[in-house]
C-alpha cells in the first residue's frame, strides 16, 4: 500500500470505529432499536479487502454486520446513522434498520439478516455481471458460521461450476454468538471446506490490513481476470459482544486481551508512527476530528431528520402500480 | 386461434420472452438438455444456449437464491422449481429475500423474478410429491401469486410476470400440463390481478382456481342439465392479491357461495375468500357458504385413500345441493 493510502484509510477506520461506538451509546440512549452488531476489532478486513477493490463499481454484499461495509463502498455516515434512527433521509428510509443498510448507487447490495442467505445471493449477482459483460466482481462478506448453512456448498459448487466472478470473504472472528468455532465446526481453517469444490483459497491475518490487502489484490485479480470464484479466510476478531444483549460469557476476558493488543487501527498507526510518517498527537487529532464530525453532522443530521410518515406505510411493498398496469390490469401492447 | 396443449403455452411465453429481451433467463432442474420435466422448456436450450439456459445442481435454495440475486441487477430470471414439494428449500430465499427486498432497502432494488412450480395431487405420488401449497405463498406480503388453469392463462400470466418488476409465484398442476385450449396467435398478456367469470349463472358462486376451476365448471354442468340450478363459476386465477370486488360483485348477485379447492382447508383459499365476503358483502348472503377441500392428512398412496382425500367436481356437485336443502 502506498503511505498516502495507509494515512487515508487510517483515517477512515477511525471513522469506523468512532462510528460504531456511538452507535452504541445511541443504543443506550434508546435513539436505536432492534438487534445492533458491531465492527470493532475487525476493520482491517472490510478495508483491507475493498483497498484491494474497487468500492462503489464492484457490488458487495454482506450480513448484518454492515454499517462499515456500507460507508466502505461510499454510503454517507449521515444517512447510515439516520438509518438507524429510523429516519424517512435513512439509507433504507427507515424502513430496513441497522440489518439492512443498501446503497443501489455505491453497489452497496444489502445486509441480510438470515445467517448465509447473502451467498446465493452474491453468486446471482456475479451470474448478472456475467451475462452482461461487465468487469465488476462480486463481493460477499460473511462470517465463520454461516458457512455451516447449506447454501454455502450449494453456491460454492454453482460459483465454480458456472465459473462465476465472485469473491467470498470469510471474517473468521471465531464466533458464532456465543458459540466459539470448535464447538460449532469441525473445522476451523474455513478455506480448507472450499477446496472440495475446486475454489482457489487463502487464509491470512485479518487483523494487520497491508496483510489483508496483499491477500485481497491477489483474490481480486483472480476473480477479476475470469479466474472464477475465490474464497478468502480472514482471521479475526470482534470486541465487543455479538449484539447488545451480550455479556460475553462464552469467553475470556484473557483471550480478549490478547486480541486488543493487535488491534487493527493500532498496528496501522504504529507502524506510520515507526516511519515518522505521523506522530501519537496527529493520530489523537483524527480522533478528536472524526468525534466532532460524527457528533456535529451525523448524529445532528440523523436526530433532525424526520420520521417516515404512516401515510406512506405500504409503499415499498410492490412497484409503483401506474408502471406497472399493462401486467396487472390488462391492456398491454 | 390455435389449439396447443398448456405445456406448450408456457414454452411458447419462455421462446417469445428470451427471443426479445436477452436479460430474461431460465433455470431449474433438467429444463435444459433434457427438455423440463413437463416439456415447459422444450427447445430453449438448443436455441439459447447454456448462459441463459441453466440446469441447475439439485440445490433448490441455492439456485432460487442466485436467480433472485441475478435479478437485483435486472435480469429476469424465470425459475422453475420441479414440484412444489421442493419448493420449501427455496422459501426463504423467495419469502427473506425477493418479497422482502423492495420494502427493506426503501424501494432501491427490486426482484423482478418468476418462480414456476408444479403442485397438486398427481397420481399415487404419496406424501412427499402431492402437496398443494398456495396458501402458503398467498399470505407474503411482496410476493404475487398466480395459478393458471387453462393454457391462455398460463401463456398470458407467465408473459406477465417475466415483465412485471414485483416477484411472481406461478402455481402449476402436475396433471394439467396435457390439457388442451386456445390461446391467441397474436401476443397476448393476462393481467396478474382480477378474476375471471369462467360460466355465467345466478343461483350460486362456484368459486374455484386451477385444477378445482374445471371441478367448478363440470359441476355447474351437472347442476344446470340435472337439477336446474344456475351456477357462476368464478375462476380465482389471482391468489394473492384475490380479487375483493369480482368475489363481491359475483356474491351480491347469487347470494350463495361455494369454494372448491384442492388444498387443503385450514389458513386456505377458502377461508380467505369467506374472510372477505364477510368484509365485502356479508348481507348478500342467503345461506352460510361452503368449502370443498382436501382431507387433513398427508397424501395417502392407496389409491382408494388418496381418492377419497381429494375432492372433485361430485363433491362440488353435493355441496350445492346441500345448500339448496336437496341433499
Ligand atoms: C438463519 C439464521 N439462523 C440463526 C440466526 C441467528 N444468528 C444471528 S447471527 C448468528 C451467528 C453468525 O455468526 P457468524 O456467521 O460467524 O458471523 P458474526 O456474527 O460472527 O460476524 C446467529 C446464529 C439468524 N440470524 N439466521
Ligand atoms: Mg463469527
Amino acid at each position: 500500500m502506498k503511505i498516502e493510502d495507509k494515512k487515508r484509510v487510517l483515517r477512515e477506520m477511525v471513522l469506523h470505529r468512532r462510528f460504531e461506538e456511538r452507535c452504541y451509546q445511541a443504543y443506550i440512549e434508546r435513539k436505536i432499536g432492534g438487534f445492533l452488531h458491531l465492527y470493532p476489532g475487525q476493520e482491517a478486513c472490510c478495508n483491507g479487502v475493498m483497498e484491494a477493490a474497487r468500492p462503489g463499481h464492484d457490488y458487495v454484499i454482506t450480513g448484518y454486520r454492515d454499517h462499515v461495509h456500507a460507508i466502505k463502498c461510499g454510503s454517507d455516515p449521515k444517512e447510515v446513522m439516520a438509518e438507524l434512527y429510523g429516519k424517512e433521509t435513512g439509507s433504507s428510509k427507515g424502513r430496513g434498520g441497522s440489518m439492512h443498510i443498501f446503497d443501489a448507487a455505491n453497489r452497496f447490495m444489502g445486509g441480510y439478516a438470515l445467517v448465509g442467505g447473502p451467498f446465493p445471493l452474491a453468486a446471482g449477482i456475479a451470474k448478472a455481471i456475467q451475462l452482461k459483460g461487465g468487469d465488476e466482481i462480486a463481493i460477499c462478506f460473511l462470517g465463520d458460521a454461516a458457512n455451516n448453512q447449506g447454501v454455502f456448498h450449494e453456491t460454492l459448487n454453482m460459483a465454480a461450476l458456472w465459473n462465476l466472478p465472485v469473491l467470498f470473504v470469510c471474517e473468521n472472528n471465531r464466533y458464532g454468538i456465543g458459540t466459539s468455532i470448535e464447538r460449532s465446526t469441525a473445522v476451523v481453517h474455513q478455506h480448507k471446506r472450499v477446496a472440495a469444490y475446486n475454489i482457489e483459497a487463502s487464509e491470512c491475518d485479518g487483523q494487520d490490513i497491508e496483510v489483508v490487502y496483499e491477500h485481497a489484490r491477489q483474490a481480486v485479480d483472480h476473480v477479476r481476470s475470469g479466474k472464477g470464484p475465490f474464497f478468502l479466510e480472514l482471521m479475526t476478531y470482534r470486541y465487543r459482544g455479538h449484539s447488545m444483549s451480550d455479556s460475553r460469557g462464552y469467553r475470556t476476558r484473557e483471550e480478549e486481551e490478547l486480541w486488543k493488543q493487535r488491534d487493527p487501527l493500532f498496528i496501522l498507526r504504529d507502524r506510520l508512527i515507526e516511519a515518522k510518517e505521523m506522530t501519537m498527537a496527529d493520530y489523537e487529532a483524527i480522533e478528536k476530528e472524526t468525534d466532532a464530525y460524527i457528533e456535529n453532522e451525523v448524529i445532528k443530521f440523523a436526530e433532525e431528520s424526520p420520521e417516515p410518515r404512516v401515510e406512506d406505510l405500504e409503499k415499498y411493498v410492490f412497484a409503483d402500480r401506474e408502471s406497472q398496469k399493462p401486467w396487472l390490469t390488462g391492456n398491454a401492447a | 386461434m390455435a389449439q396447443i396443449m398448456l405445456w406448450e403455452a408456457i414454452q411458447r411465453a419462455h421462446d417469445e420472452e428470451m427471443a426479445r429481451d436477452p436479460l430474461v433467463i431460465c433455470m431449474g432442474e433438467d429444463i435444459g438438455v433434457a427438455g423440463g420435466t413437463y416439456k415447459a422448456t422444450k427447445g430453449l436450450y438448443e436455441k439459447y444456449g447454456p448462459l441463459r439456459v441453466m440446469d441447475t445442481p439439485i440445490s433448490e435454495g441455492g439456485f432460487t437464491g442466485l436467480g433472485i440475486g441475478a435479478s437485483f441487477l435486472g435480469i429476469r430470471p424465470i425459475i422453475e422449481i420441479m414440484s412444489v414439494n421442493f419448493a420449501w428449500l427455496a422459501m426463504d430465499q423467495m419469502f427473506n429475500s425477493a418479497a422482502k427486498i423492495r420494502y427493506m432497502s426503501g424501494g432501491q432494488l427490486q426482484a423482478p423474478c418468476v418462480f414456476r412450480s408444479a403442485g397438486g395431487a398427481a397420481h399415487q405420488l404419496g406424501a412427499q410429491h402431492s402437496a398443494r401449497m398456495e396458501k402458503v405463498f398467498m399470505g407474503i406480503a411482496g410476493l404475487r401469486v398466480v395459478t393458471p388453469s387453462n393454457p391462455k392463462q398460463a401463456y398470458g400470466l407467465l408473459k406477465s410476470a417475466i415483465r412485471c418488476d414485483d416477484p411472481v409465484f406461478i402455481n402449476e398442476h402436475e396433471l394439467m400440463y396435457n390439457m388442451k385450449g386456445e390461446v391467441p396467435d397474436a401476443e397476448y398478456f393476462m393481467p396478474l390481478e382480477g378474476s375471471e367469470i369462467a360460466r355465467s349463472g345466478t343461483d350460486v358462486t362456484l368459486f374455484g382456481y386451477n385444477i378445482s376451476a374445471h371441478w367448478c365448471l363440470k359441476a355447474a354442468e351437472i347442476l344446470d342439465k340435472q337439477y336446474n340450478i344456475s351456477a357462476e363459476v368464478v375462476d380465482l386465477y389471482s391468489l394473492s392479491p384475490l380479487d375483493r370486488a369480482g368475489i363481491k360483485q359475483s356474491v351480491s348477485k347469487t347470494h350463495r357461495v361455494v369454494i372448491a379447492e384442492e388444498d387443503e382447508a385450514p389458513v386456505g383459499v377458502g377461508s380467505e375468500v369467506i374472510a372477505i365476503i364477510n368484509e365485502e358483502c356479508f348481507f348478500e348472503l342467503d345461506a352460510a357458504p361452503v368449502r370443498v377441500h382436501s382431507a387433513l392428512v398427508p397424501q395417502p398412496y392407496n389409491h382408494t385413500l388418496e381418492k377419497a382425500a381429494i375432492p372433485d367436481h361430485e363433491d362440488v356437485v353435493k355441496a350445492v345441493l346441500k345448500l339448496f336443502g336437496k341433499a
